[in-house]
């Protein structure tokens, strides 16, 4: 990847934060943190990764996102947004009454949706069975899902991944975002997910641990999964939520609750910036 | 007329399925390491190739189900009852029904007629839970022949199906040349004037049978097959209610839930109607043979007739 390209996917990850703080804000409800935590792994997906068509977003031969984690709804579709598989504006719409754009992913209202989530754990399985149809049809289509540290406690994650690694489904490539925090607090007070790295080794996966905020990490990490054979994928992302609005970083209040008037002002002056900094580097 | 066929709705589903899957390659079949039990094993063994077995791992079954579905396959997902319609319910609420994929959820060894296994394993809440997601249709075929039809019925139909299988075997009635499924349809099996008897899956048989004694006492009563339990056919079952002044219902499954109370919701916002409702009363079963259970919980041929009795 070449510096400007590099360059690009920062900007790219810059504007899906201002998405997710706009949508979240307009519509006063919704998950920050954990979305402001997975932008630069969706700008990556979304702009370097992904086989995808935003003219064609049920083309069978494209590749698959799952964001089983959700509830970071507003990460998605500030990605979306920006692919351009609907208007910018769309996100003032997030969770309204009249929107396509729902509390959680829906893929029949949503262009660019490739599964509906929302109950944890239940996007992994889904995104097995849409990495075996592609065995199956012999496609070369790759599958990715998202899933949060926290949501890992649910045992449907594991039922999935020892699935995955049976039915030997090296299209499948699991990204695991810990950031450590869930709503009830740190994933280590709460019931302890960890080791991550050690547990899905054990279930059969090829591991890569990176820093989910470096794109050179990312970038070496999605190349690596490619060419594994005979076993799924997980990338361990180590991120920090609510990263690049300073009062909402690692604060597990941030989970779910929107910014008040002034909060949002100050979370925008923040990300404009950084948007800014990063154009005229 | 077609030959008597004695067989459980699960073995004519596993021979339908494989039968199906000749003309169609999207038909996949998943189960649970119950293969044997579901009577998958007939399709694996045809089809290893399209044969995948989730282990004791419901959820993920039917996850995995629901992701195949969106690539354009039609997979079978199948275990007992319990598991499949009961300990999956949430992912077949929010993985297939929400996003209304074309995933046919398969539940065989429903409710008492399990037998020895007992309570754990006797589903008795399956139909209740499936009624109440938007969008699915609930199958419970009552013969050979009925099963033949119906899951040719949810293979065709594009959508999530919940098809409903018996352990026990039963005596094919079904056997006419001119016997039609129709998604969504009931099928008056014998006419009747003093009362409508509305049954499903394994009690249509024993209905029937109980029409017949019913008869040689002077009670003429109708005989309705309600296979599919949704969509309900609410325009005969309130042709019924019109035409006889009385309905009771009969079901392997708890009254709560199940066609009684989906029939009871039917007529009493359309047709009031005395109705009496047969099922399991809200109780747990337990172990024993089949027969003996059936019997004791009044869900065969006797039990009905005594509850028309009691009723006309």
């Amino acid at each position: 990847m070449t510096e400007q390209e590099m360059k690009d996917l920062r900007l790219r990850a810059a504007k899906i934060r201002l998405g997710i703080i706009r949508g979240v804000f307009a519509a006063k409800s919704g998950h920050p943190g954990g979305s402001l935590g997975t932008a630069e792994l969706l700008a990556y997906l979304y702009f370097r990764e992904m086989n995808i068509d935003p003219l064609n977003p049920k083309d069978p031969n494209r590749d698959r996102f799952v964001l089983s984690k959700g509830h970071c709804a507003p990460a998605l579709y500030a990605a979306l947004a920006e692919r351009g598989y609907f208007a910018e504006s769309e996100m003032d719409s997030l969770r309204h009454i009249d929107s396509f754009l729902q509390g959680h992913p829906d893929m029949k209202g949503t262009p660019g949706v490739d599964m509906s989530t929302g109950s944890l754990g239940q996007g992994v399985s889904a995104a097995c069975g849409m990495a075996l149809a592609g065995k199956l049809d012999g496609k070369d289509y790759r599958v990715y899902a998202l899933l949060g540290d926290g949501e890992s406690e649910e045992g449907e994650v594991w039922e999935a991944a020892m699935f995955a690694a049976h039915k030997n489904l090296d299209n499948f490539t699991l990204i695991i975002d810990v950031n450590g925090l869930q709503i009830d607090g740190f994933t280590k007070d709460v019931c302890g997910p960890e080791p991550l790295d050690s547990k899905m080794a054990a279930f059969g996966f090829h591991v890569i641990e990176i820093d989910g905020h470096d794109l050179g990490e990312i970038d070496a990490a999605f190349k690596e999964a490619r060419a594994v054979k005979g076993k799924p994928t997980a990338i361990i992302a180590r991120t920090t939520k609510g990263r690049g609005v300073s009062f909402m970083e690692n604060q597990a209040g941030w989970h779910g609750k929107a910014p008040n008037a002034e909060e949002f002002e100050i979370a925008m002056q923040e990300l404009n910036k950084a948007l800014e900094n990063l154009e005229v580097q | 007329m077609r030959e008597i066929i004695n067989k459980a709705t699960r073995d004519s589903f596993g021979e339908t399925v494989t039968k199906l899957a000749e003309a169609n390659p999207d038909i996949l079949v998943l189960d649970a390491d119950l293969a044997e039990a579901t009577k998958t094993v007939i399709f694996k063994n045809k089809y290893p190739e399209r044969f995948f077995n989730a282990g004791i791992a419901e959820a993920n079954m039917i996850g995995v189900a629901a992701g195949l579905a969106t690539c354009g396959k039609v997979p079978f997902a199948a275990s007992f009852a319990m598991f499949s319609a009961g300990r999956a319910f949430e992912q077949v609420r929010n993985s297939v029904g929400y996003p209304h994929l074309n995933v046919k959820v398969v539940g065989t060894h429903a409710s008492i007629s399990v037998g020895e296994d007992g309570a754990t394993h006797q589903c008795n809440e399956d139909i209740a839970l499936m009624r109440t997601i938007p969008g699915m249709v609930v199958l419970n075929p009552a013969d050979h022949y009925e099963t033949e039809a119906a899951v040719k019925a949810a293979a065709e139909y594009a959508g999530p199906v919940y098809l409903r299988l018996g352990r026990l075997a039963v005596e094919s009635f079904n056997n006419s040349e001119d016997y039609k499924f129709e998604l969504g349809k009931g099928i008056t099996l014998r006419e009747g004037k003093d009362i409508a008897i509305i049954a499903t899956g394994l009690m249509v048989a024993e209905a029937l049978k109980a029409a017949e004694a019913l008869a040689a006492q002077g009670i003429d009563a109708r005989v309705i097959n309600i296979h599919t339990i949704k969509p309900l056919d609410e325009e005969l079952i309130i042709k019924a209610a019109k035409e006889t002044g009385r309905i009771i219902t009969v079901e392997e499954h708890n009254i709560i839930g199940g066609l009684g109370e989906a029939v009871a919701g039917v007529l009493s916002e359309k047709c009031p109607t005395p109705l009496k409702r047969v099922g399991v009363r809200d109780v747990y079963g337990h172990s024993g043979p089949a027969k003996d259970l059936l019997h004791e919980f009044g869900l065969d041929a006797e039990g009905i007739e005594k509850a028309v009795k009691e009723f006309v």
